[in-house]
């Protein structure tokens, strides 16, 4: 069983919702589609209001390096282009379609028929990848294409798939795994062509024995890609930690992992490229756990895109003293200020934290216990981070590593003194960052 | 929809439940067994010590956040609690109650709220506060009573020295370490390990020491860096000198298991607030203290060095926190 | 025996002290920076709060950056004000321009009431994270957040939290428009603004550049950008971009004809003497 060596925690694994297999949530009456569902710059529209479009139609395209192709997840009539609220409250642009029918463009293969042979070239995956608009699903929601334009003087050693899922509560990865994994595996067949690499690692927790019995199996047929066992250690599917886990390898602070001869990417994103390489299929859908301890149902929805948060969250019901609506993970996830807003690409889940979890604790004064060190997977000293950032001393910040930082959550989840470790380092981060550009200008 | 407003924060949106609270009530869950050997082998007057000294620590921190910085009262924290167990812990079982309110008294006052409270006094109050006492009272602090158990009914309390005095005193004397080991007033092994010797009431048993050592390590208060890494470099210390000259030092057990080592190297040098965050320096500052007692053991004036040890440490923290830092992801291999 | 032990001391300690005395002597000479003494000049007229307002870190580095500038043009002290320039001018021997007194204002009105909370918000009480995390509790994406950075970045004690409103207030006696607030905000609602005759000022309390419709779905008092105020001003002082008003206070001749004239009350003017009240600090608008 392989892990990496520093720091990480084991938060309650709440996989409550692994038994139930991926339900189609119905088509709603209106789709919103956000023109940012990715990171980076915001994709241009190419509707207007009264235009007819078909399911997998491109509405939205990519003008930057850095940005995703956006189509329509359903046919009907778009009614306006214009700002809407998206989650956190603030307005950002957004098509709204009318919903009539369900007509697909007829270029894509709907059939379920698994296609396993791969026809395309290296040049054409990639192009299919970026012109589909597929993106990382793991939550960071980055344009996978961009990561497949490797320069051409670094070699890909590996292909890094993910399918740790360290974050509690979710478990569309795990179904993903279990019920589409042949897919799965084709899609990191395809990834190997566009990168040149001559193996895929896959890392699944060992939480999931399931999952990884049936993939090494499944596996076994491509002599190409290996299955691993994880350690079920938070932040397992952390990028960096991942690659350490599976290869030995350390990539260097401030660096991408293709460094260090790896490109890593979510298993969920393998089963989205499947489909974009060998059906031609856009990413029009997003799959979202429904789940929390005392959640009146536990699902696994396959959603279209666009669909509204609310009319989710009325079929589901909201339980009864929730504090918190989190959208992904509970590490890492967001919590929701504007439920009357729609879904995203890379949404992984609609979590109920009950309000005696959520609400978080009377912050006391800090007793140097040094958990957040230990439980630090950067080797960070979030403690005097949270000190510096406060004092907005953001040269000394930089020269404590904040911009290593990756945000999972781990110091904050185990201080004792309930102290908002990563609000603070995320202020700090975001300032440390904002003087190192201005320095470099 | 929901009457109720959305709660809105920034991640992660979960928590361990450890609290300082839980983290303070489980070091006084882990002393009571040493706590219960010395009511045996000391009797009611360690109950009574003790209830003192807890109880003015509590008081006089209560007055100080209440009269004096008119703040938040956060006796109920349990770490003045913890500051009273363990300056009681380190005290003669018969010393003059009145002394021990000055202890405790120094210990909060002058060792804890001068810097400012929990979590920023740089010395641990009550080693702090206990060799305040020694040097004040220096008789009083090392007139320990004779051990004996709580059903051996016998008149008043004899008094004696410690086995780490008796050992000091002989080999000033000149005695061979041997000769000084088979004295009669010296305890034999067994009953160093269960705590049946003079000393400061808390520190005389190992064993029940361990077992709430052993507590705390499976509720992870502590880590093992600062117990072994202290308790090693004792032991290696003693044992090379006790090896080039049997005569003159004394076995490295015999150091192992007298005077404060137990007790320090489990829950005084481990108190959070005044020792190193990163494992690196734990192990640092573990060494440092295990070396300084026995120069102090062997070389010094007193019998015992724990405590200075663990000051001397305690002041070096800051430096070792800076100088210690954690392996950082991602630049180990570019050397 | 005694009397030799105290002259001992005291001989040993004046030999310590004269050595010491010697070698501070020699340091001082050896390792002597020079520079301008202008630069000693301007730093010990200067406030000596480093509170940055003039936008470098401290007192010392501006009356550093004067001496090399050798001018005080583009530069200057807002807390010391125009006292202040004109000692340095004649430290430097020229003269001194002149800048009229300015204060902060807060330009958001949307309290607890005009703005009702629409989430509940339970982190760091920081509002540059607040910003990065979501719109608000109201939902307004340009209003107060209220978790008062600007009142934590006041070096001058000049800006508080008000807990029934939870918008900052100016203490105006305290206010020395530093401008670090300006600074702080992450959402630019504070600016500064001529102190005015008497302290009157008519300043718009609204920074939402949101549709009409939208802007008023989150708050009662929100500039809908309906342009009235910017035809009712005689004096073209108000002008209107991306749905929000905004007074000139250069141009303003404070007659408050906007103040009435606006439908959502988003125009706010202060010590100016009330009908009913003697005096209204920052306030709900008059009814006249």
């Amino acid at each position: 069983m392989k892990t990496f060596k520093i720091g990480g925690i084991h938060p309650e694994e709440n996989k409550l919702a692994k038994e139930e297999a991926i339900e189609v949530f119905p088509i709603p009456k209106q789709v919103t589609l956000f023109v940012t569902q990715h990171l980076g710059a915001p994709s241009t529209p190419i509707v207007q209001a009264g235009d007819k479009v078909k399911v997998g139609q491109l509405v939205a395209t990519a003008q930057t390096l850095v940005c995703a192709n956006l189509h329509s997840p359903v046919s009907g009539t778009v009614v306006k282009v214009e700002p809407v609220p998206d989650m956190t409250g603030y307005r950002k642009l957004a098509i709204t379609i009318d919903v009539e029918d369900d007509i697909w463009e007829e270029t894509i293969d709907t059939t379920s028929e698994i296609r396993k042979e791969i026809t395309l070239t290296k040049p054409e995956i990639i192009e299919r990848i970026k012109a589909c608009g597929v993106v990382g699903l793991g939550g960071a929601c980055f344009p996978t294409h961009v990561k497949y334009m490797v320069p051409p003087e670094k070699k890909v050693d590996y292909i890094i798939v993910n399918g740790a899922e360290c974050e509690p509560y979710i478990t569309t990865d795990h179904r993903i795994m279990l019920e589409n994994g042949e897919e799965c595996l084709i899609g990191v067949q395809a990834l190997l062509i566009a990168s040149g690499a001559p193996e895929a690692r896959i890392g699944i927790e060992a939480n999931k024995p399931d999952a990884f019995e049936h993939l090494q199996r499944l596996a076994s047929q491509y002599p190409n890609i290996k299955v691993f066992k994880l350690k079920t250690k938070y932040p397992q599917g952390a990028e960096k930690q991942l690659i350490k886990s599976l290869t030995g390898r350390e990539v260097p602070n401030g660096k991408l992992p293709i460094e260090v001869g790896c490109i890593v990417n979510n298993i969920t994103t393998t089963y989205a490229i499947y489909e974009a390489v060998q059906k031609n299929k856009p990413l029009i859908e997003t799959y979202t756990t429904i789940s929390g301890k005392r959640a009146k149902t536990l699902k696994n929805y396959k959603i279209r895109l666009g669909t509204s948060i609310s009319e989710v969250l009325s079929t589901v019901g909201i339980p009864e003293n929730t504090g918190k609506i989190v959208s992904g993970g509970p590490m890492m996830g967001k919590a929701i200020a504007n439920i009357n807003s729609y879904f995203v690409k890379g949404m992984s889940s609609l979590l109920f934290i009950d309000e005696s979890e959520s609400k978080r604790g009377v912050v006391e004064e800090c007793i140097r216990c040094g958990k957040c060190v230990t439980a630090c997977p950067m080797g960070l000293e979030p403690y005097l981070l949270y000190a510096l950032a406060t004092r907005a001393d953001y040269e000394e910040c930089e020269k404590h590593g904040i911009m290593n930082c990756i945000e999972c959550g781990s110091c904050q989840y185990g201080c004792p003194a309930f102290r908002p470790l990563l609000d603070m380092i995320r202020v700090g981060k975001n300032k440390t960052g904002y003087m190192i550009r201005t320095r470099n200008k | 929809m929901n009457e109720r407003l959305l709660q809105v924060s920034g991640s992660p949106h979960i928590h361990s439940g450890e609290s300082v609270k839980k983290i303070m009530w489980s070091v006084i869950i882990a002393l009571i067994p040493a706590f219960l050997v010395s009511i045996f082998y000391f009797g009611i007057p360690v109950i009574i010590l003790t209830f003192v000294a807890v109880a003015s620590c509590v008081v006089i921190e209560y007055l100080i956040q209440k009269y004096l910085l008119k703040g938040e009262i956060t006796i109920w924290d349990g770490s003045a609690i913890i500051t009273g167990l363990l300056l009681a812990f380190n005290l003669p079982a018969n010393l003059p109650l009145w002394m021990v309110v000055i202890g405790a008294a120094f210990a909060i006052g002058i060792g804890k709220m001068a810097f400012g409270g929990l979590g920023k006094n740089l010395f641990n109050p009550a080693l702090a506060a206990r060799v305040f006492l020694l040097i004040s009272f220096p008789v009083q602090m090392t007139t320990y009573p004779i051990a004996k158990p709580i059903f051996h009914l016998g008149a008043d309390i004899i008094t004696g020295p410690t086995p780490l005095g008796i050992l000091k005193e002989g080999v000033k004397n000149g005695q061979p370490v041997d000769s000084i080991m088979h004295s009669t007033q010296m305890p034999d092994y067994i009953n160093m390990l269960f705590g049946q010797m003079g000393g400061s009431f808390g520190e005389v048993s190992a064993i029940a020491i361990a077992i709430g050592a052993i507590f705390l390590l499976i509720r992870k208060v502590i880590t093992w860096h600062i117990p072994v890494s202290f308790l090693l470099s004792v032991f290696l210390f003693a044992g090379i000198f006790h090896w080039v000259d049997p005569t003159m030092y004394a076995n490295p057990f015999f150091h192992l298991l007298t005077g404060g080592v137990m007790l320090g190297a489990c829950f005084m040098a481990t108190d959070m607030v005044t020792s190193p965050i990163s494992p690196r320096g734990m192990i640092v500052f573990g060494l440092g203290c295990g070396i300084i007692t026995m120069v102090i053991r062997l070389f010094g004036a007193y019998p015992e060095g724990v405590s200075f040890a663990i000051l001397i440490m305690n002041s070096l923290v800051p430096l070792i926190n800076k100088g210690f830092k954690p392996k950082v992801f991602g630049v180990a291999k570019q050397k | 025996m005694t009397g030799n032990v105290i002259i001992d001391a005291a001989i040993l300690l004046g030999i310590v002290g004269l050595t010491a005395a010697i070698i501070l002597y020699f340091v001082s000479k050896v390792f002597k920076v020079i520079e301008d003494p202008r630069i000693d000049e301007i730093a010990a007229v200067l406030p000596g709060a480093n509170c940055g307002g003039c936008g470098y870190p401290g007192c010392r580095t501006l009356a550093e950056a004067i001496v090399k500038a050798g001018s005080i043009e583009g530069i200057f002290c807002p807390v010391g004000g125009e006292k202040t320039a004109q000692k340095i001018a004649d430290i430097l021997g020229i003269s001194a321009a002149s800048a009229e007194p300015k204060i902060a204002v807060i330009r958001c009105n949307g309290s607890c009431e005009n703005a009702p909370a629409k989430s509940f918000y339970d982190s760091t009480l920081s509002c540059a994270f607040a910003h990065s995390l979501f719109a608000g509790e109201s939902a307004c994406a340009y209003g107060c957040l209220g978790c008062g950075d600007c009142a934590a970045a006041c070096k001058f004690n000049a800006i508080y939290i008000d807990k029934l409103t939870k918008l900052p207030v100016i203490v105006e006696e305290a206010c020395v428009a530093c401008g670090i607030c300006v600074t702080t905000c992450p959402r630019n609602i504070i600016e500064l603004r001529n102190r005015g005759k008497n302290g009157k000022r008519v300043y718009v309390t609204c920074r939402n550049q949101e549709k009409g419709a939208w802007a008023k779905k989150n708050c009662n008092v929100a500039c809908i950008g309906c342009g009235k105020c910017a035809k009712a001003c005689q004096f073209e002082a108000i002008t209107l971009t991306n749905n929000l008003a905004y007074i000139d206070y250069t141009k303003c001749k404070l007659c408050k004809k906007c103040v009435s004239e606006c439908p959502t009350q988003a125009i706010t003017a202060v010590n100016f003497p009330a009908p009913k009240k003697e005096k209204i600090e920052v306030s709900t608008t008059s009814e006249e």
